[in-house]
C-alpha cells in the first residue's frame, strides 16, 4: 500500500456534483462521530458505539450509488451506513441518547438503526448476522420483480462465518441483486486479521463461488463509488452479485472514543500510517487541488454539517426517554 | 393481511366452526397441503421454500405438485444452509414477502437458532416495532425405525423460551389447517411443529378456508376428575388412556392448547378449578420443558384450585434411542397417562 491515496484514476466520469457529493457524505460521517466520541464519556448515551472514522469512505461511496427505495442492512459498526443511505440524524442520535424519538425508539441503542423510509431495514450485532437477511431482501424484490437491489455491509471477521459462505452461495445460485461489501479493517476487537486467517485476500475466498470479487482501497472514495458502481449496476440489471473487499482501517479503538493504542493492541507506528491515508483529509486535499472545492467551501460545508450535528444533540437530549410502562411493546407486531 | 383477518373475524362470530356437521373428511397431509394451496393462491407475497417441497414424494405429501401448480419461483428447494436460508426468508418478509420454510425435522432448526432467535424474534422489538417479520417455518417431528438422537428431538421446549416468536402445535387435520392458515396471515414469526405420527390421521376439514385464532385451546374431552394438557401427539396418547381410565370410572378432561405461544391460560385454569388435578402430557424433554413451564404458570395462577401436586408425562431426559427397545422406554405414551392419572388420583391434600 502507498502512503496517501491517489483518486486520479477513478475521477474520469464522475461529476462535480457527485464529487462534492461524496465529500459532504464522509465529511457528516466524520463530524457525527467525532461529536459522539466528545461526549461519549459524559455517559449520556447508554449504548456501545462503535465507530467508524477512518472508513467512511466505504459507506459514502457505495450509497452514493443507491436509490432511495434501495436496502442496506448494517452491522455493529453501522453510523456511517445509516447516514449515507440518508437516515434521519436527529433520529440517530436520539437512539444514541436511548429516547423514545430515537429511530428505534430507544429500544435497539448504537447497534441497531433503522429507517424505512429510505431503504435501511435494520442492523444486526451479531457478526455475519445480517449477511442473509440482505440477502432475502434482494430475493423478495426478484420475487416481487422490482429492480431493488441490496447491500450488505459486513466486516472483515463476518467472513469467519459460515452463514456468510452460506448466503454467497445463494445469491449466486439465484442470481440475485445484492452486493457484499466486506469492511477490511484487519481487525476483531483486538485480534489482527492475520491471527484468524491464512491469509489476507478475503476477496479471493468466494472465487470459487463464482462470484465477481473485488479488492478494493477502502480509503479512496472514488475508487469505491466506481467499482461499487459496476457492482450496482450489474446487480439491478440480473447480473448476480458482487463481493467487495474494502481495506480500510478503524482510527478509534473497537468501541468507543480512544485511540486502542494505549490498549496495546496496536502501534502509534501502525495507527500513524493509515492516518496519512485519511479518507476524508486525503480527498479533501485532491479536490482542492482539482478545484472542485476552494478552501472557502470547506469552511462553509463544515460550519453547516457542524450546526446541523449541533441541533441534532440538542433535539436528542431534549427529548423524552421511553415510558417505562411502554417496555412490553413492539414484541409482537400487530 | 385481509383475506385472513377476514377469516378470523367469521371465526370469531361463528364461534367455531360446526365441525359435528362437517362431513368431509381428509388427512392431515391433505389438510396441511389444502392450507398451503390456498394461502398460495391468495396472495402473491405468499412464497413456500424447504429441502425437498418440490420433490416427488412433496414432503411426505403436503406440499405435493404445488411446485407445479404455482411455479418454481414461488415453491422452491434450498440448498442446506439452513441458518442463512432462514435469514433469508426473515430478509424477503421485511421487504414485503410471506415466507414459508418447511424442513423435515425440528433437528435441522438447530442450524438456524442463531437467525430464529437472534434475529426473527427480535427484529420488531429491537427496531421499536417499526418493522416485522412475517415468516412462518415448519417443521416435522419424527420417531420410530431408528430414528436416535438427531432425528426425533421435539423441541418446542427451546422455543417456547423465546420472546417474539408464535409457537404452534396442531394436533388435528382440522387445527393443521385452520393454523396454518392463521401463521402464514399473521405478522410475527411463527414456528409450527407438527408431529408425523399425525400424519397417519384423517379427520373431518372443510374445504374451504378458514383460521383458527392463536391463544385459543380447546377441550379435546370433558371430564371431572383429572385435567391433562396434552401437546400435539400426546393429545392421540391421551385420548386413547382417557377410554381406558373411563372403563374404571374415571373421568378425565383432555385441553388441547393448539398453541403454546400464546397460550390459553385461561381454558387451562378453568379446566383446573373444576378438576382440581393436572397432569402435562408433552412429546418433549420433562427438564425445562413446555411441562414445567405449564406447570409454573398454574402453580402462580392456581395454586388455590390444585388438590394434588402437578405431575409430567414427558420423555425421558436422554437422547433418543435408537433400538426399539430403549426407544420404548424413551417415550411417554397411553400407559405413562393412565398410571400418571392413578397416581395423581390417590393423593388427596385439601
Ligand atoms: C457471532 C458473534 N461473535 C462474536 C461477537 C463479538 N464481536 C462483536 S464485534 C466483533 C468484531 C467484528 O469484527 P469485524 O467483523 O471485522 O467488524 P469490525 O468490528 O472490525 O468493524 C466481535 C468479535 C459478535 N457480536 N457476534
Ligand atoms: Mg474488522
Amino acid at each position: 500500500m502507498t502512503d496517501s491515496v491517489e483518486f486520479e484514476s477513478s475521477m474520469m466520469s464522475v461529476p462535480d456534483k457527485t464529487l462534492l457529493g461524496l465529500y459532504w457524505t464522509m465529511l457528516r460521517i466524520r463530524k457525527v462521530q467525532l461529536k459522539i466520541a466528545e461526549h461519549y464519556h459524559e455517559d449520556e448515551m447508554h449504548t456501545p458505539v462503535h465507530l467508524c472514522i477512518g472508513q467512511e469512505a466505504i459507506a459514502a461511496g457505495v450509497c452514493a450509488n443507491l436509490r432511495t427505495e434501495d436496502y442496506v442492512f448494517s452491522n455493529h459498526r453501522g453510523h456511517g451506513h445509516y447516514l449515507a443511505k440518508g437516515g434521519d440524524l436527529n433520529a440517530l442520535i436520539a437512539e444514541l441518547h436511548n429516547k423514545e424519538k430515537g429511530c428505534s425508539r430507544g429500544r435497539g441503542g448504537s447497534m441497531h438503526l433503522i429507517d424505512t423510509s429510505v431503504g435501511l431495514l435494520g442492523s444486526s450485532s451479531i457478526v455475519g448476522g445480517g449477511v442473509p437477511i440482505a440477502t432475502g431482501a434482494a430475493l423478495g424484490a426478484v420475487l416481487r420483480k422490482s429492480d431493488q437491489v441490496s447491500v450488505a455491509f459486513l466486516g472483515d471477521a463476518a467472513t469467519e462465518e459460515g452463514i456468510v459462505f452460506e448466503s454467497i452461495s445463494f445469491a449466486v445460485l439465484k442470481q440475485l441483486p445484492v452486493i457484499f461489501v466486506c469492511e477490511n479493517n484487519f481487525y476483531a476487537v483486538y485480534t489482527p486479521l492475520n491471527k484468524r486467517q491464512s491469509h489476507d485476500d478475503i476477496y479471493r475466498h468466494f472465487e470459487g463461488l463464482s462470484i465477481p470479487c473485488f479488492r478494493v482501497d477502502g480509503n479512496n472514495v472514488l475508487e469505491t463509488y466506481s467499482i461499487a458502481q459496476e457492482a450496482i449496476e450489474r446487480a439491478r440489471s440480473g447480473d448476480g452479485p458482487s463481493f467487495l473487499e474494502c481495506r480500510t482501517y478503524r482510527m478509534t479503538d473497537h468501541h468507543g472514543g480512544e485511540s486502542g493504542v494505549e490498549v496495546g493492541y496496536r502501534t502509534q507506528a501502525e495507527v500513524d500510517h493509515w492516518s496519512a491515508k485519511c479518507p476524508v483529509e486525503c480527498y479533501e486535499r485532491f479536490l482542492i487541488e482539482k478545484r472542485v472545492l476552494s478552501f472557502e467551501d470547506v469552511k462553509v460545508v463544515g460550519d453547516q454539517i457542524d450546526s446541523e450535528i449541533e441541533s441534532a444533540f440538542e433535539y436528542a437530549r431534549s427529548s423524552p426517554l421511553p415510558d417505562g410502562d411502554g417496555v412490553l411493546r413492539y414484541v409482537m407486531a400487530e | 393481511m385481509d383475506w385472513s383477518k377476514n377469516l378470523i373475524e367469521e371465526y370469531e362470530l361463528n364461534s367455531g366452526i360446526d365441525i359435528a356437521n362437517e362431513t368431509r373428511k381428509v388427512s392431515y397431509t391433505v389438510a396441511v397441503r389444502e392450507a398451503l394451496d390456498y394461502a398460495l393462491a391468495e396472495d402473491e407475497s405468499i412464497f413456500v421454500m424447504g429441502q425437498g417441497v418440490d420433490d416427488p414424494s412433496g414432503m411426505f405429501g403436503i406440499t405435493l405438485d404445488l411446485d407445479k401448480k404455482y411455479g418454481s419461483h414461488r415453491v422452491f428447494d434450498t440448498p442446506l444452509s439452513e441458518n442463512a436460508l432462514t435469514g433469508i426468508a426473515i430478509g424477503a418478509s421485511l421487504t414485503g414477502m410471506r415466507p414459508v420454510y418447511m424442513h423435515n425435522r425440528p433437528d435441522f432448526l438447530l442450524m438456524a437458532m442463531d437467525q430464529i432467535v437472534n434475529h426473527a424474534s427480535k427484529w420488531s422489538y429491537m427496531f421499536g416495532g417499526h418493522i416485522s417479520v412475517p415468516i412462518v417455518i415448519h417443521a416435522t417431528v419424527g420417531r420410530g425405525w431408528g430414528g436416535a438422537a438427531q432425528h426425533t428431538q421435539t423441541l418446542q421446549g427451546l422455543f417456547m423460551h423465546v420472546p417474539g416468536l408464535h409457537l404452534v402445535m396442531p394436533s388435528t387435520p382440522f387445527d393443521a389447517k385452520g393454523l396454518i392458515l392463521s401463521a402464514i396471515a399473521d405478522n410475527n414469526p411463527t414456528i409450527i411443529i407438527e408431529h408425523r405420527w399425525l400424519y397417519r390421521q384423517s379427520g373431518h376439514v372443510p374445504e374451504g378456508p378458514y383460521a383458527i385464532p392463536f391463544g385459543r385451546g380447546v377441550v379435546r374431552r370433558i371430564g371431572k376428575d383429572v385435567t391433562i394438557v396434552a401437546i400435539s401427539y400426546m393429545v392421540v396418547e391421551a385420548m386413547q388412556a382417557a377410554e381406558e381410565l373411563s372403563a374404571e370410572g374415571i373421568n378425565v378432561e383432555i385441553i388441547d392448547p393448539r398453541t403454546l405461544k400464546p397460550l390459553d391460560e385461561e381454558i387451562i385454569l378453568q379446566s383446573v378449578q373444576k378438576t382440581g388435578r393436572l397432569i402435562i402430557a408433552d412429546t418433549g424433554w420433562k427438564t425445562g420443558g413446555v411441562g414445567a413451564e405449564i406447570a409454573a404458570m398454574v402453580a402462580e395462577k392456581g395454586f388455590e384450585y390444585l388438590k394434588a401436586p402437578v405431575k409430567r408425562v414427558a420423555s425421558l431426559d436422554i437422547p433418543t434411542p435408537a433400538c426399539y427397545v430403549l426407544e420404548d422406554r424413551f417415550y411417554a405414551g397411553k400407559a405413562n397417562i393412565v398410571s400418571c392419572c392413578k397416581e395423581i388420583l390417590s393423593v388427596n391434600t385439601y
